[in-house]
């Protein structure tokens, strides 16, 4: 069988993706984002990010099409996410999706945001796919997502091993620069800040490492390998008041590059030690917190010294896009996995190892 | 002229007509199932019929005012469709179906169409019927019953407030009528066939409401206190 030709819908958060892939080749990946009108708020407002989706549906696949030179009807399926993600924002791409495969006569395959985040590492733009390497970690990282996942095979192994129980990394990426009146969003603003600061100035938490929650690798705790990034935010917001209440200056740079390291730390040494315990030797990296250049260079340094072989797809590929949902579904379509039916429903809280809904 | 509609303003509905009569029609009352029934609703319907895209004239999309998750389904269901079908999609106020039942049953003069718009509100709008059918005065808005012209009333802002609207003299009991696809596509081909004028608009939602969100303190500041 030829490479199946798939056409890939995103709208799980505040970026309208529509992309185009050919098996394992990127043909298209087209998207339209509503950063610019969540700025006032400092995160993300569903709503707002569902009256974008509907105005950029059709302008945005007009383009992947056109940017792939092919037609919808020289499409073997469309896939879709849906889950996770915001309900409203979900239910405008899934609509849509279900819309072309019923006018065009088209499998629809509704798919799972995260493993999507995993299938687009190993595709690129000039079709030199690499096959999934055995014992595969991936990290994801995002404003919406914190998870290490095993995966087994894109199309039918995929298992969480730890996630953040309250709020994602690049969320209290977002609410620590708002604190700190950096702007939004919080990823870059707080990259830049910290590059001026000393990391080591003020000692945040680093959440759920306590004995209590990690236990041992043989005898591990409830939350050995999950993250908290919650009182992260409040930690950094007393630092500050304790300046602003004897009159100094806040040390911005100082904190932002001490709260940087916070995260970045627990990160990385949880989903390294993960990967060791489970016998995983490589990582994948995804979600948009990998375009943060402390991550990628402590993630780098972690899993070079555990042997762990270290993926860092382009970060245009790495935020959410529409060639990675594109991209799941070529795999699933190469599989044989069955299509979804015409009536699946958004499922803002879709398990990771529901790979197709 | 054959037109598939979809209406998501309130409950969901979809109809196909040539040039306004009934060949399938579809609704639900449910208003929180429109992402999972709605798409497979319009493929049952196409099927019983014998109807593919390609026969199709155009589509018609109920507009709004109605709650907005719900709205957007239909609204991004009918775009994909005409896209992939390469037909013209047209819009129509979603309140426009419930004038023209109201003037189908009789009703004479100026009138109100009201439905639930939630959170203590009604969506509605002014119209006045005629020999010529329905027309629109003024509207859609949204406000609380109790601000609303004092107009004989039909929709099912009339169940929800019965102390503040009082219902328009019809043989049937209307206030329980929400928009349907059936009369938007009777509506589109009249409006197509130059009969009425004025009906259709652009295939995008009236809100009439913004988001709620609210600018947090310490972006209005932009600064740490
Ligand atoms: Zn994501």
């Amino acid at each position: 069988m030829t490479e199946p030709l798939v056409l890939g819908i995103e709208t799980s958060c505040d970026e309208t993706g529509i992309g185009i892939v050919r098996g394992t080749h990127l043909l298209a990946n087209e998207v339209a984002s509503s950063m610019d009108e969540h700025v006032r708020y400092g995160g993300v407002i569903p709503e707002i990010a569902a009256r974008a989706h509907l105005e950029a549906f059709t302008p945005t696949l007009r383009r992947a099409l056109e940017t792939a030179d092919v037609e919808l009807e020289e499409v073997d399926a469309i896939a879709v996410t849906a889950g996770p993600g915001l309900a409203g924002a979900l239910m405008v791409g899934l609509s849509a999706a279900k819309g072309l495969a019923l006018a065009a006569g088209k499998p629809l395959y509704g798919v799972n945001h995260l493993v999507a985040h995993v299938a687009v590492a190993l595709a690129d733009q000039h079709g030199n796919s690499s096959p999934l390497p055995e014992n595969t970690a991936a990290l994801l990282v995002s404003g919406g997502h914190t998870e290490i996942l095993r995966v087994g095979s894109l199309a039918d192994d995929v298992e969480l091993i730890g996630s953040t129980i309250d709020d994602a990394a690049g969320e209290a990426y977002d609410k620590t620069a708002r604190l700190l009146g950096l702007g939004y969003p919080g990823g870059p603003a707080i990259d830049a800040a910290a590059r001026t600061g000393d990391p080591q100035a003020f000692r945040f938490p680093r959440g759920l490492t306590m004995p209590k929650f990690e236990g041992t690798a043989q005898n591990p705790g409830k939350h050995r390998h999950n993250w908290s990034f919650s009182g992260l935010k409040t930690a950094v917001a007393r630092a500050a008041e304790q300046f602003t209440s004897q009159g100094f200056a806040v040390p911005t740079a100082d904190l932002a590059a001490s709260f940087q390291e916070a995260v970045v730390d627990v990160l990385t040494a949880k989903a390294v030690r993960a990967c060791q315990e489970q016998g995983l030797t490589s990582m994948l990296l995804g979600g948009g917190v990998a375009a943060n250049s402390r991550l990628r260079e402590l993630l780098a340094q972690r899993c070079g010294a555990a042997g762990i072989q270290l993926t860092v797809p382009p970060v245009r590929l790495c935020t959410d896009n529409g060639a990675m949902v594109a991209a799941l579904g070529a795999h699933l379509v190469s599989a044989g996995a069955p299509p979804s039916s015409l009536d699946i429903p958004a499922d803002s809280s879709l398990p990771v190892d529901r790979i197709v809904v | 002229m054959l037109l598939l509609s979809i209406d998501s303003s309130a409950g969901a509905s979809a109809a196909l007509t040539r040039r306004g009569e009934i060949l399938q029609q579809w609704r639900t009352e449910e208003t929180n199932s429109h992402a999972e029934v709605l798409t497979p609703a319009v493929q049952r319907m196409l099927e019983a019929a014998g109807v593919s895209g390609t026969d199709l004239d155009g589509v018609a999309v109920g507009v709004g005012p109605g709650p907005f998750t719900g709205l957007r389904v239909g609204l991004a269901l009918a775009h994909a469709l005409a896209e992939a079908w390469s037909k013209p999609l047209h819009g129509i106020c979603s309140l426009d179906s419930v004038a023209l039942r109201a003037t189908d049953a009789g009703v004479e003069g100026e009138f109100l169409v009201a439905t639930d718009a939630r959170r203590r509100e009604v969506y509605w709008a002014h119209y006045v019927s005629d020999e010529a059918g329905s027309r629109l005065v003024k509207g859609p808005f949204v406000s609380p019953a109790a601000e609303l012209p004092p107009l004989p009333v039909v929709g099912a802002g009339l169940q929800l407030y019965p102390e503040a609207l009082h219902p328009a003299k019809v043989d049937q009991d209307p206030s329980g009528w929400t928009p349907d696809a059936v009369e938007l596509g009777q509506l589109a081909a009249a409006a197509l066939a130059g009969e009425i004028h004025g009906v259709l608009c652009q295939a995008r939602p009236l809100y009439l409401r913004d988001s709620d969100a609210k600018v947090p303190e310490q972006m209005r500041q932009g600064a740490p206190r």
